[in-house]
């Protein structure tokens, strides 16, 4: 017999598309004739489309192409325009904020002035977005939690290519835009500023970065694994009680106790994912504007031991010797 | 098995061998070297090891060569000769067999020397030899702060190439017309350098050639202002650091610690040692190679002109110990010593120095189970070769330690090497004086014959002219 479950089902329900709820007030109309594509089916909804666009969207879309755009090309130029090593050497390449003798001003195009640019466009593509999440959650009638959640991300953004730069004067302390040469600043970020790993806000990030990913996986175990009583279906909790949240709930209840609800997992998880980024922030903010080595300031504040020395003969820094070559 | 089924199948394998073409093949090996729980480590894969071990071997060493008293000096007898003014003509023969043997087995003489007129300065290989043989000395007599007692010679660079393998040059500017767009920054380029990171492409030119600072890492808890380190600057250090854990294969902790990268108190030893080999390279490179950059014919030099330079790989080839941490000196004392006006007249004046009475036969010290404390009969098996060391200040002793085949490796071979401590301990309260103790770690530790002969430190006598 052929049920419903959630994903890997080989049914669809082939219903007509939907319009969506009719909006109130001033908007633009819904664009792109909506279709039914049986691969996203079972991941998700079947149904493509129509989009709300509006002004925002449209703005945002423009000004992340303006900035993808500067990037791409900028990396393309860096190997000659050859479009073999550009795939080749796609992993190595990037667009490198100014070097540190430009402090806060405007560089030339081609020492960084690239660089402020895909910035600035990046940054309103970014912020746009998130005007109309807002908007559209209000438009809808929704709370603006979505909006929350991401305007935690875009702290941390600020942050690396913001805010610190500004802070510390120079926009070379930002991140290139590259995918190895970000992981190279990330690494030489952590050494500069005497190992991250001491920094407490990196550690409480770090605690709330996996602690998402356990809640995440309780929370889609659990609900995937009351699917056949009907659990993943809102409506049946409601008219059905007994059988699929009354056992989830059981479930945490028998193993750990405790049992959170239908409703406060999804805060827990919220507040988890929030304050990855939220707290990682800070962490970032802090460095080189207050806190110049993470392990000095741990061993001063008894966070982290002091090693006993364990080779002999223990080294003195050569440079300190009389006489000693600079 | 239908063809598409098979092409999916041959897309999957590539795959996966595509993923797993930047693996190392393994078993690595993992030794703890420091405190416990602060992942101080050395990561090594025996198999490569025993690679470079075979590829870091000595050259055959050339039969030793007695002067008659009163030979002359080889200046008064050749013309031109510059450096090796100190060397009387079986001396400085021995050492140009030796160099040939060393730099161009194949070219011999005639790669640096006119065979009509030997004094003739017409190759310029002629003239980068005599800089590089006041270099060498150079080395073994100001920089034993970085090379010890074991020394340099001709060979731990060439390995008998007359153009060592192991140089570098600045890095070719990438190719980027008009200059609108695409700086890189001098970085992002699948460099071999930094191992293949995105790390600056060129990290040598500031420290090795330059004197640019190193010390990244600030000094204080709080921010103070006074170190002007960017990420970027530290990201150029990172490339450096790259190029010489590549070059002496080894990882970061064998110079750092792990938790604060740049404090010393709790950084193995070796970090000493290494700040001394750069100031050293950074010295030869400014004092002795780019001085000879118009000696040099254009295609012996870089994309922008420059001279080839030294860096760590040069001697090291990718072992911490260059030749295993074997020494040539005593068999050339000549590239370690430069002789004073009095010493020059001695030799031409005097008997050369005393025969030794004879080869000593090499002791052998045999230890029980487990132990390293030293047997009871030491004094009376080494008491030959105490006399003959005593008497022949030239002469080294060699001290080897081996253990038998049962039982943890790594355990053994700490073993070893304290039998072998045990013994050099025993020459020095018998009056042989440390420089004297050559501790030559066997490249197989594991000795050979029943395990109650194997327990054993092997002590032998090794003679310089």
């Amino acid at each position: 017999m052929t049920r419903y479950q959630s994903i890997f089902t080989r049914v669809q329900v082939q219903a007509p598309v939907y319009p969506g709820v009719p909006l109130e007030g001033p908007h633009w109309p819904r664009v792109g004739r909506p279709r039914l594509n049986h691969w996203l089916g079972i991941i998700g909804d079947a149904q493509i489309g129509p989009v709300y666009l509006g002004w925002l969207g449209l703005a945002s879309l423009l000004c992340g192409f303006i900035a993808i755009e500067i990037i791409g090309l900028n990396m393309w130029a860096s190997v000659n325009w050859d479009p073999i090593q550009f795939v080749r050497q796609l992993p190595w390449l990037a667009l490198e904020p100014p070097s540190p003798k430009y402090g806060l001003h405007i560089p030339p195009l081609n020492e960084g002035g690239w660089w402020l640019m895909a910035g600035f466009f990046l940054t309103a593509a970014i912020l746009l977005w998130w005007l109309r999440m807002y908007r559209r959650a209000r438009a809808l009638g929704m709370g603006t939690h979505v909006a929350w959640a991401f305007a935690a991300a875009i702290w941390l953004y600020l942050v690396l290519g913001f805010i610190r730069p500004v802070l510390m004067g120079s926009w070379s302390e930002a991140v290139p835009f590259g995918i190895f040469p970000h992981l190279d600043w990330t690494a030489a970020f952590s050494i500069r500023y005497g190992n991250l790993f001491y920094n407490p806000f990196h550690a409480l990030s770090i605690a709330f970065l996996y602690g998402s990913v356990l809640l995440f996986a309780m929370h889609g175990g659990t609900v995937m694994s009351t699917a056949h009583l009907g659990g993943d279906r809102e409506v049946e909790q409601i008219t059905d009680r007994g059988t699929a949240s009354e056992r989830m709930a059981l479930f945490w209840r028998w193993t750990m106790g405790f049992n959170a609800t239908i409703e406060s997992i999804h805060r827990w998880a919220w507040w988890f994912a929030v304050l990855c980024p939220l707290v990682g922030g800070i962490g970032i903010l802090l460095s080189g504007t207050v806190v110049d080595n993470w392990y000095l300031w741990a061993v001063k504040h008894g966070v982290a031991p002091v090693y006993p020395h364990v080779f002999d003969p223990v080294s003195v820094d050569p440079a300190t010797l009389p006489g000693a070559a600079q | 098995m239908n063809n598409r089924q098979c092409m999916i199948r041959l897309v999957l394998a590539f795959g996966v061998a595509q993923l797993l073409a930047g693996c190392e093949r393994p078993p690595p090996e993992v030794r703890q070297i420091g405190y416990r729980g602060t992942a101080m480590e050395l990561v090594q894969n025996p198999r490569l090891l025993a690679e470079l071990a075979a590829k870091n071997q000595l050259p055959p060493a050339l039969a030793q060569l007695q002067a008659e008293p009163g030979t002359p000096l080889a200046k008064d007898v050749y013309q031109n000769v510059q450096v090796l003014t100190d060397l009387n003509i079986v001396e400085f023969t021995r050492q140009m067999t030796a160099q040939a043997n060393w730099v161009a087995p194949e070219q011999q003489c005639v790669y640096c020397h006119n065979l009509d007129n030997f004094a003739s300065d017409e190759k310029y290989t002629k003239l980068v030899a005599r800089r590089m043989l006041a270099m060498t000395r150079d080395i073994n007599i100001n920089w034993q702060s970085h090379v010890k007692q074991t020394g340099v010679t001709c060979y731990t660079c060439h390995r008998g190439n007359p153009v060592p393998q192991y140089k570098w040059f600045a890095p070719a500017d990438p190719r980027n017309p008009g200059g609108m767009a695409g700086n890189k920054a001098g970085q992002n380029t699948p460099a071999t350098s930094v191992l293949l990171a995105s790390l600056p492409y060129d990290p040598l030119t500031p420290y090795l050639l330059g004197d640019q600072s190193i010390k990244v890492e600030s000094r204080t808890a709080l921010r103070t202002g006074e170190n002007p380190a960017s990420i970027m600057s530290t990201e150029h250090v990172y490339g450096l650091m790259m190029v010489m854990a590549g070059s002496l294969g080894v990882n970061c902790t064998f110079c750092h610690n792990t938790q604060h990268f740049g404090s010393w108190d709790t950084s193995p030893p070796q970090r000493v040692n290494a700040w001394y080999g750069i100031r050293m390279v950074r010295h030869l490179n400014n004092d002795y190679f780019v001085p000879l950059t118009d000696t040099f014919p254009a295609e012996r030099r870089g994309p922008k002109g420059d001279v080839a330079k030294v860096y760590c790989a040069t001697c090291h080839q990718g072992v911490n110990k260059p030749l295993n941490g074997a020494s040539m000196l005593p068999d050339h004392p000549e590239l370690a010593h430069i002789r004073t006006a009095e010493e020059i007249a001695q030799i031409a004046g005097m008997p050369a120095a005393e025969q030794p009475a004879g080869p000593v036969p090499p002791a052998t010290l045999y230890f029980d189970l487990d132990r390293f404390d030293l047997p009871a009969d030491a004094a009376e098996t080494l008491s030959a070769l105490i006399a003959f060391l005593k008497s022949n200040p030239a002469a080294m002793a060699v001290v080897s330690g081996f253990h038998d085949p049962t039982g943890d490796r790594e355990h053994n071979h700490e073993l070893a090497k304290n039998r072998a401590f045990a013994v050099r301990d025993f020459l020095v309260t018998q009056g042989i004086a440390l420089p004297r103790i050559d501790m030559a770690e066997p490249v197989e530790t594991t000795g050979s014959g029943a395990p109650e002969e194997a327990r054993r430190v092997e002590v032998s006598v090794r003679s310089p002219t």
